[in-house]
């Protein structure tokens, strides 16, 4: 867990969230997508604050609540979240050379899954519901309808073109 | 007992909302589910609105509306714009086509023909939404409003008889009618267990005194299934007052919509729906004016897909790591917060209006014995026509996939259908004609499951379709029970052999020792049907499995550690951008003369592949 604890958290922005949810053990999960909305992952100190604010939770059960369930993470994911979609219709249709693409692109060595500039973070997702545009590419909130790997080479080139 | 005397006169909020429909001039709806905004719906509804500004230079009518709308489920062909006035339909309607659109159809009635659908099999352009095949052989009652209505208002809701079965069960006041209803339609639950749905009222309602829940799951987490985001996005009213029908029936009066959280638009529409219901009294305390009061809350998943599994996704709405508990105790018993809870599904709580307003008959005269009413399956894969269908109960896979679904793409040979996801099997030719229904499917090896039918064609590898589904169940069991847990990682580690080409005969019996283990010792559904996949493809396509392990050749040609990634010479103009993408250095050669791969270096990444400029490197 000690990835990321340098990051400056701020105890009176995570008091704001937790009590929109009236620091209720049972909002916990809509709790921490909100500090990850914040931050872009969850926060060791964050984790271990709302633990110890919430009764009847620990900072154990939080971590637990945070490892069980995909779309946290520990570490912070990039300014652009990368999710190819890998259900059954875009497998079948070629999501993975997509996403070997989009690796090469962004020259991700093998487990690495945020750029090494923090601009693009990857990960697969399975299934997103849109089948009838397989494969699919979803970054940030734009959905990117049956991708191939030029198509999503360029998507690329355009936002780095725009970050540069 | 006694009638009530609502507040609310349904019928005359009825009329008042089709006055207002019509009121709306000539309409024209434009698909915004996820699909077709994907493919740029919101461009072409910000143009047609540009143009229908100037109200001067319309022809026949003295206004035109442009109704955003829930999902029709052919996505593929987004973005899909209806007419129905003019008894249109076009499909892959882009922003720049919307000019055209207005100037010709709208203005001087003259269809546009090169936006109509063409019909895979005739080649000739379609003009009428009931003429295409893939709608014409459907029939609708789940998804009857979906495309049709404007998702996001509460009017359009009520104008096709939303909230009419909510109060006319309110005003009648007897709860028990309500489940004699439901268990006479034979409404089976839709999200994949079958289990009959007025049963479980029953068992609900029986420890009605207390507090109790009803909580809709909305977890749709198959791949593959896509029918509850397209319910959740396009007709969220029919949700929510199928949800206040049964927490009546039971009576809960408070409920949940458990809905995951890769759909953010489907969130976004039950928000605004639920805050427009509460509004006008169709929700929250009294409703209509009655002594019957419901709450409803919106609970965002983070992607788990045993939080599908009703006990899983209690725990999580309470807060908790989403890992089934044992049953009994059954959560019509103790369920949410340790009350009496009733867990349905989207499609299931979404047929119950319809049967209210039509009667239990009605809906039991669809279907086949055991299976009444309609099915929704989500089309996928290899095939012409995809999209989102609903067919009676006992529709045959020949005409969902040939009829429906328009055949194979590309004329390719028809292989194989997986249904039910990673729970499910395959169907394969020789169940072409048998009918769909509950009963059929299981005995056939697979199950409905909610309804995910991934068309395979030749070219699909089965031995590499189940890694895939077990590498799905791998990373998605939950880690309680160890047979599940270990059990599936060493079912992904041998089918990843066996795709590799290092398998050996005797790994097949193993295989197929640890499915059954998986399958007996896992507590929840999620282990008991991960070994589905695999052992359905064991059963029809054994010599696949065969033909990887002895001849090490991938028959349908996927597997890419069997096959062997070459440069072309006649193409190459050696222009060497593949050396030098290449990770290992395993390319050579000098410039402009035609460069080699050296096969004992290739990791076969299709890096190289994947960068020729001049398609100069294949796979064979």
């Amino acid at each position: 867990m000690s990835v990321g604890s340098s990051h400056k958290i701020s105890t009176s922005k995570l008091d704001e969230i937790l009590s929109t949810y009236d620091f209720k053990k049972s909002n916990l999960i809509a709790i921490l997508q909100k500090v990850q909305e914040e931050y872009r992952y969850l926060p060791e100190e964050a984790m271990i604050y709302i633990g110890t604010k919430i009764e009847g939770l620990s900072p154990a059960t939080v971590f637990g609540v945070a490892t069980f369930y995909a779309q946290f993470s520990l570490e912070p994911k990039g300014k652009y979240e990368i999710k190819v979609c890998d259900g059954t219709a875009c497998h079948v249709r070629g999501s993975m050379p997509v996403l070997n693409a989009i690796r090469n692109k962004l020259n991700l060595k093998e487990g690495q899954l945020t750029s090494d500039n923090g601009l693009f973070s990857l990960e697969t997702v399975s299934c997103l519901g849109a089948c009838g545009l397989a494969p699919v590419v979803v970054i940030n909130e734009k959905v990117y309808p049956q991708m191939t790997s030029d198509a999503i080479s360029i998507v690329l080139d355009t936002i780095m073109k725009e970050e540069a | 007992m006694e009638k009530t005397k609502l507040t609310i006169d349904i019928k005359e909020e009825q009329k008042k909302a089709q006055e207002a429909v019509k009121q709306q001039g000539l309409r024209v709806l434009v698909c915004a589910g996820t699909g077709c905004v994907a493919n740029g719906s919101l461009g072409v509804i910000e143009r047609f609105k540009e143009l229908g500004a100037d109200v001067s230079v319309l022809t026949d009518y003295d206004k035109m509306t442009i109704v955003p709308t829930g999902c029709h489920g052919f996505c593929e062909q987004g973005v899909l714009v209806i007419i129905p006035d003019k008894h249109v339909t076009y499909v892959k309607v882009r922003y720049k086509d919307v000019e055209e659109i207005y100037e010709s159809h709208v203005r001087n009635n003259k269809p546009v023909e090169r936006l109509l659908y063409t019909d895979p099999m005739s080649g000739e352009h379609v003009h009428k939404n009931e003429e295409i095949n893939f709608y014409a052989k459907q029939t609708r009652t789940a998804l009857a409003n979906c495309g049709h209505i404007n998702a996001e208002s509460l009017d359009e809701a009520i104008a096709v008889r939303g909230y009419e079965a909510l109060a006319n069960i309110l005003e009648e006041n007897n709860p028990d009618a309500v489940i004699d209803t439901i268990e006479k339609s034979g409404l089976r639950g839709r999200g994949g267990g079958g289990f009959p749905t007025g049963r479980k009222w029953r068992f609900t309602a029986a420890n009605k005194g207390g507090k109790s829940y009803v909580v809709c799951n909305g977890d749709e987490g198959d791949p593959g299934a896509f029918m509850d985001r397209s319910i959740m996005e396009g007709d969220p009213h029919k949700l929510l007052e199928g949800m206040a029908i049964a927490a009546f029936a039971i009576g809960a009066d408070e409920g949940y919509i458990y809905v995951r959280a890769e759909y953010p638009l489907a969130i976004k529409r039950l928000r605004k729906a639920i805050a427009d219901a509460e509004a006008r009294n169709f929700l929250g305390k009294n409703i209509m004016g009655s002594d019957f009061s419901f709450d409803l809350h919106i609970k965002e998943g983070a992607g788990a897909f045993v939080c599908g599994e009703e006990t899983a996704l209690i725990a999580s709405i309470e807060g908790e790591r989403g890992m089934p508990r044992p049953k009994p105790p059954f959560p019509a018993n103790k369920g949410l917060f340790g009350r009496p809870t009733l867990i349905n599904n989207v499609e299931t709580l979404a047929n119950i209006p319809v049967i209210m307003l039509n009667g239990a008959e009605w809906f039991a005269q669809m279907g086949t014995e055991t299976s009444k009413g309609t099915k929704t399956f989500a089309l996928t894969g290899e095939v012409n026509n995809t999209g989102l269908i609903e067919v009676p109960m006992g529709t045959t896979l020949r005409e969902i996939v040939f009829n429906i679904g328009g055949g194979i793409r590309g004329g390719k040979k028809f292989k194989a259908v997986q249904i039910g996801g990673p729970s499910g099997g395959c169907l394969t030719e020789e169940h072409l004609d048998l009918p769909l229904d509950y009963d059929n499917l299981l005995k056939a090896g697979a199950m409905v499951g909610s309804g995910g039918l991934v068309v395979m064609a030749e070219d699909t590898c089965m031995v590499e379709v189940a890694r895939f589904f077990m590498n799905f169940t791998k990373n998605e069991s939950c880690g309680k029970c160890v047979p599940c847990r270990e059990g599936t990682k060493n079912m992904l580690k041998i089918l990843e052999k066996i795709v590799a080409g290092k398998g050996e005969l005797s790994d097949l019996d193993l295989l197929e020792e640890l499915a059954h283990t998986v399958k007996d010792g896992s507590l929840c559904g999620l282990g008991k049907t991960a070994p589905n996949p695999v052992l359905s493809t064991l059963k029809y396509f054994r010599d696949e499995y065969i033909a990887h392990i002895v001849d090490k050749k991938c028959p349908a040609g996927v597997c890419t550690a069997m096959k062997t990634i070459v440069i072309e010479e006649d193409k190459c103009k050696g222009c060497t951008k593949c050396a030098r993408t290449c990770p290992v250095g395993a390319i050579e050669g000098t410039v402009k003369q035609p460069h080699v791969i050296n096969q004992d270096k290739c990791i076969k990444c299709e890096a190289c592949l994947n960068n020729c400029p001049f398609k100069a490197i294949v796979l064979k």
